[in-house]
């Protein structure tokens, strides 16, 4: 299959780029977000956060904290151990993979600068935010663990010391011992004698998933229900989680997801703030809310990324790949996290990515320190192997004096090979990633820059251009639940649908997912539009509240489409047959002469017929029905798929780098993606433009740096570097149609592309104007002061400022009890009389 | 995060305000002056700093505008950034001022935040010192005793630091005309809104094709704001040409002592001084 049209079908709907009905309420923000709700006797809660990144409590005075005004409580981790749960990690990669006890308010230890150690109950939240600071912990230090590699040598410091060790847990894939391919070692032995070797260390810094909307919880336990509104990406997740840990019963949580102002995996966690809100609550008999600042966002939310790949890639002399080796240190930071260890699990599937090798393995230690956590950031252990991968080929190239794309194109996977298992076991169904790459050559003018680049070179123009190279796959559609068995976790991954057809007409279609921004409101009206005929606007999709959406596994992973839509799909075929029969017996025909389409049941041959919605107002008023049939067209559908679904595309990015300042500026940005069919091409669009700012921004921008006492400096948006509008280039998207095979809507998913592809063009392409000057590699980010070094031959390239102060704007955001950076005397002297 | 509780005062006239820090001072209460706000406000906000009482000059109308005094033009210290790109006066006789002002963060920022309030601020990576610095304003200071006039070059002291002293305001900021000179403020930041890792001011003179007069000053070179008094001599003489200017200014940077942080260490600081002062010249020369 090539391009074909985007539209899968003859409808109207699908395949159109409508605008978002749900913008109107999120972009002006007259909405339900969870820190607007305000309800009768609610009470307002602050953490006080551990400023130490590894120490055990040796008292908490919590006394001078309750006398002050406002104060209802205070409670200690000790308080609430009974009643507050605990939090666990889903995904077991290994049998004996280790996770220390995760209690939601620290007992008796804290294990990164940050933990929450007692939680403070008022009537405002001033109130709780300055009693909080009255607390006064008093802490016994620990040596403090936050560089992986010493973390797992012989005799390291302990992030826990009632663990043992640093390491959670030791995963290989082999291909010789799996049966899908040699035996790498084999591969490189081969290659060091008659072909080639490449060997690299790379770095995959920590990121921040930064997501707009904080973090924000309210409880109320005065019902029979306890209902929780969470800004969660998961709320159905989160209340099996509540349910199995504190013991409350499930059918006495309620879980609401209101409007949530994005996510980016950030909030595909459960989190330490809900399990004390909701144990607070319990304890108080009072609703309870606990929002959190920017800054306690930034400190003590989970983080994402933080690799360090050691690869080995061996080659034949002609430039064919024979063997790729993974050993991957993940840093999973203080405690395993809801994922964990599955987010660098992930890379299993993915380092071989496009490419054809004979043999594979993928060799992972998960390491705590101590540091936030991490787990899913956009892309999820996606990111971080085609980073890999994609750096590779390009090395390979340079090794090799060959074309970067060219080189890819001999060794990709082609068009006639699909369906293709790889290396890994995977089933690869569609793909074309030839002509995804002809169309972005084209785009970008990939020869016309190529001589530009020439001649910069060659008059030596302060200003060098790069070009760099993605030419990318991942896998969507979390995921066919026996896979999840298969591989340990501790969850399914079917998607669940239901669809409501009322008397009026109209459609109400709840579905299991969860959107936090992606139109899922709008997508899914869509859907269902086209599959029953009836108008767009008719249909209104719920979601997010576990009384209203009992079921489903909710948004991440570039899942929703994949999995939920087709939940959709196959309830609105039951829908069908169910008013199949109904109108049949109304038009006095057999079911079988009845033909659906546009909304309407027709006898075929003639022109008797009857439509969608005068089906819904028969069955309402259940009058005249066959014998037997039940009054009502309602239908639930679940779905899980069989596979995964594999998007690929080609990116491509020019950057000029100033060499006598280290400033990059992307010139063009180029990407075409192969999604397979896309249901609305205006939200894909907006999907892969946010997905490509986050991954130049991981490329030249963003970073949490911790200093080598375990304090994090980079907690605010001073010093932790979003890149805004005028940072990004304009994005040249545009897309090549392959269709999935595993599906009935043909999707693949678009949610994480962007951010998977864009980070190696980058690099990749400020490499290839600075290497003329020896330069090999620069970590991420590439800052001006990394690209200069790296272009003056400076020994030390990155790592350099790890442990210098952030700007001096703002002094280190140290935890004073509390949790926003505390004031600081020199700071506060020297702003006396300010007049700013 | 919400600012630590602290009592309000918006004064209508400068007396007023005087009188008001006399008596907080006088009450051993911590007093913070607030101007645009657009510093002050975040620090209070992140707790770095709780002062028991702010006083809010934003009531006052006297220490609003410009006008023209013989030589020189004067600036109302609570005159925004936002006025001061705009402002006729300014951008004739001043034009090193307007056009650092326009680069100072956001539209947002500019409209709330204050030509004075930077100054005695005294940021060191702040947009408004090395220019008024560059320039060799006079700084006019009132007290209970007075007004007292500190030129630029003894005003900066430290690290946020300044010659306003205690129940003392800025109150004005007088210019000498630098009618028909040239002017640009180039300034290096990783992303588009941010403090600068490295600015340099640059005010020139050109006639007959070679710089006449020179005016330099650098930003966040320092902890106070440094005047690049061998640049502008170098410069005077030479040709408006490219060549010329990045020899006479690549040096620009020898001798400070530049902080290091996450965003670049002082080598790099002092080599960025040179290459941007390079090119802030050869723009404020219209050579480019």
């Amino acid at each position: 299959m090539t391009a074909v049209d985007d539209r899968p079908t003859t409808s109207d709907e699908i395949g159109r780029s409508r605008l978002r009905k749900e913008d109107q309420r999120l972009i002006t923000g007259r909405t339900k977000w969870t820190d607007n709700i305000i309800l009768p006797g609610m009470l307002h809660l602050a953490f006080a956060r551990s400023p130490y990144a590894n120490a055990t409590i040796t008292s908490i005075d919590i006394e001078a904290a309750k006398a002050a005004p406002g104060v209802v409580a205070v409670y200690t981790g000790k308080d609430l151990q009974d009643t507050m749960g605990t939090l666990i990690c889903a995904y077991t990669i290994t049998p004996d993979q280790v996770a220390p006890p995760h209690p939601p308010l620290a007992i008796d230890r804290v294990s990164f600068a940050g933990e929450a150690v007692a939680v403070v109950v008022a009537r405002s939240y001033k109130e709780a935010r300055d009693a909080a600071d009255l607390l006064d912990v008093d802490y016994s230090l620990l040596p403090v663990v936050l560089d992986m590699e010493a973390a797992v040598a012989e005799g390291a410091d302990l992030v826990h010391p009632d663990l043992g060790t640093n390491v959670s847990a030791h995963f290989v894939f082999d291909s010789a011992a799996a049966g899908t391919g040699g035996d790498v070692e084999a591969s490189i032995a081969a290659a060091r004698v008659d072909g080639v070797v490449i060997e690299r260390t790379l770095r995959q810094q920590r990121l921040v998933p930064a997501f707009m909307e904080p973090r924000s919880v309210v409880v109320d336990p005065t019902g029979e229900q306890i209902t929780m509104w969470s800004a969660t990406q998961i709320p159905h997740i989160l209340r099996f989680v509540l349910a199995a840990t504190t013991g409350v019963p499930e059918t006495k949580i309620r879980v609401i997801a209101p409007d949530v102002g994005g996510g980016f995996g950030g909030k595909l966690q459960t989190t330490p703030e809900e399990f004390v809100t909701f144990a607070v609550a319990r304890k108080l008999g009072k609703p309870i809310k606990a929002t959190e600042t920017r800054s306690e966002s930034i400190i003590a939310s989970h983080h994402g990324r933080d690799q360090i790949q050691k690869l080995t890639l061996a080659a034949k002399k002609d430039g064919t790949v024979t063997g790729l080796k993974v050993e991957l240190l993940a840093d999973m930071g203080s405690h395993l996290a809801l994922i964990g260890g599955g987010v660098p699990f992930l890379g299993t599937f993915m380092f071989n990515s496009i490419y054809k090798f004979e043999s594979y393995k993928f060799d992972l230690t998960t390491v705590f320190t101590n540091k936030a956590w991490t787990d899913a950031y956009r892309g999820a252990g996606r990111p971080e192997a085609t980073f890999g991968i994609e750096r590779m080929m390009d090395e390979l190239a340079v090794e090799l004096g060959r074309e970067p794309m060219e080189l890819r194109q001999q060794n990709w996977i082609t068009h006639p090979e699909f369906p293709f298992t790889t290396v890994c076991g995977m089933t690869y169904d569609s793909g074309n990633y030839e002509a995804a790459t002809a169309k972005a050559m084209a785009m970008l003018d990939y020869e016309g820059l190529r001589r530009e680049q020439a001649e910069r070179r060659e008059r030596k123009d302060p200003i060098q251009l790069g070009i760099g190279i993605s030419t990318f796959t991942e896998m969507c559609g979390l995921a066919p639940s026996r896979v999840l068995g298969a591989i340990g976790a501790g969850a399914g991954g079917w998607e669940h649908a239901s669809i409501r057809m009322l008397a009026t007409g109209k459609v109400e279609v709840v579905t299991g997912t969860t959107p936090h921004g992606q139109g899922h409101e709008t997508a899914w009206s869509q859907i269902v539009a086209d599959k029953l005929g009836v108008a767009f606007e008719d249909v209104e999709v719920l979601h997010g509240d576990t009384q209203i959406s009992s079921k489903g596994y909710d948004t991440y992973g570039s899942r929703s489409l994949v999995v939920g839509g087709i939940a959709i799909v196959k309830a609105a075929e039951k829908v069908v047959e169910k008013a199949k029969v109904i109108a049949a017996h109304l038009l006095e025909a057999s079911a079988d002469d009845l033909e659906f389409a546009d909304g309407r049941f027709t006898v075929k041959g003639t022109d008797q017929g009857m439509a969608m919605g005068e089906v819904a107002m028969a069955a309402f008023l259940g009058h005249n029905l066959p014998d037997g049939v039940e009054s009502t067209l309602d239908s639930d559908a679940t779905f899980d798929p069989e596979d995964f679904s594999f998007p690929h595309g080609t990116h491509l990015c020019a950057t000029e780098v100033d060499t006598e300042t280290g400033l990059v500026k992307i010139r063009k940005y180029v990407c075409v993606d192969d999604i397979g069919n896309v249901v609305n091409p205006l939200i894909a669009e907006g999907q892969v433009h946010g997905g490509l700012a986050q991954g130049i921004a991981q490329a030249l921008y963003e970073e949490a740096v911790y200093d080598e006492q375990g304090t994090l400096t980079t907690a605010t948006f001073v010093d932790y570097l979003v890149p805004g509008a005028p940072d990004l280039p304009f994005f040249d998207t545009d897309r090549t149609t392959t269709p999935s095979t595993t599906n009935p809507l043909g999707v693949k998913g678009v949610g994480e592309a962007g951010c998977i592809a864009s980070t190696p063009a980058v690099v990749n392409s400020v490499l290839d104007a600075v290497r003329q000057f020896g330069v090999q590699d620069i970590e991420m980010p590439m800052t001006p002061l990394r690209v200069w070094k790296a272009i003056q031959g400076a020994s030390s390239v990155g790592g350099d400022v790890e442990a210098a102060s952030a700007s001096p704007h703002w002094e280190q955001p140290v935890q004073s009890g509390g949790i926003e950076p505390a004031s600081s005397d020199t700071r506060s002297d020297a702003t006396d009389r300010s007049q700013a | 995060m919400i600012p630590a509780q602290f009592d309000y005062h918006a004064p209508t006239t400068v007396d007023e305000a005087l009188r008001l820090l006399a008596e907080v001072e006088a009450s051993g209460r911590d007093v913070k002056v607030l101007g645009g706000g657009q510093s002050l406000l975040p620090v209070l906000r992140l707790r770095m700093a709780a002062p028991e009482v702010v006083v809010d000059l934003n009531k006052i109308p006297d220490l609003r505008g410009v006008r023209e005094d013989g030589d020189a033009i004067v600036i109302g210290a609570m005159t925004t950034h936002d006025s001061m790109t705009r402002e006729p006066l300014v951008r004739q006789h001043a034009l090193l001022l307007s056009v650092a002002s326009a680069t100072v963060a956001d539209p947002q920022v500019r409209h709330r935040g204050t030509f004075g309030g930077a100054i005695v601020h005294a940021d060191p990576a702040g947009d408004i010192a090395a220019p008024v610095l560059a320039l060799d304003c006079e700084l006019v200071i009132q007290g209970p005793g007075g007004r007292r006039t500190v030129a630029a070059a003894d005003f900066f002291e430290d690290l946020f630091t300044t010659a306003v002293g205690e129940g003392e305001l800025l109150v004005e900021i007088r210019v000498p005309k630098y009618t028909g000179w040239g002017a640009r403020y180039e300034k290096f930041t990783r992303v588009a809104q941010a403090w600068s890792v490295v600015a340099v001011a640059a005010a020139v003179k050109v006639e007959g094709g070679s710089i006449a007069q020179a005016r330099v000053g650098l930003t966040n070179m320092g902890s106070v704001p440094i005047r690049a008094h061998a640049v502008e001599a170098a410069l005077i003489g030479q040709p408006a040409t490219a060549d010329a200017i990045k020899e006479a200014t690549r040096r620009a940077g020898e001798g400070t002592t530049p902080p290091t942080d996450a965003n670049a260490d002082a080598d790099f600081r002092r080599h960025l001084a040179g290459v941007l002062t390079g090119r802030a010249v050869l723009a404020a020369a219209g050579a480019s």
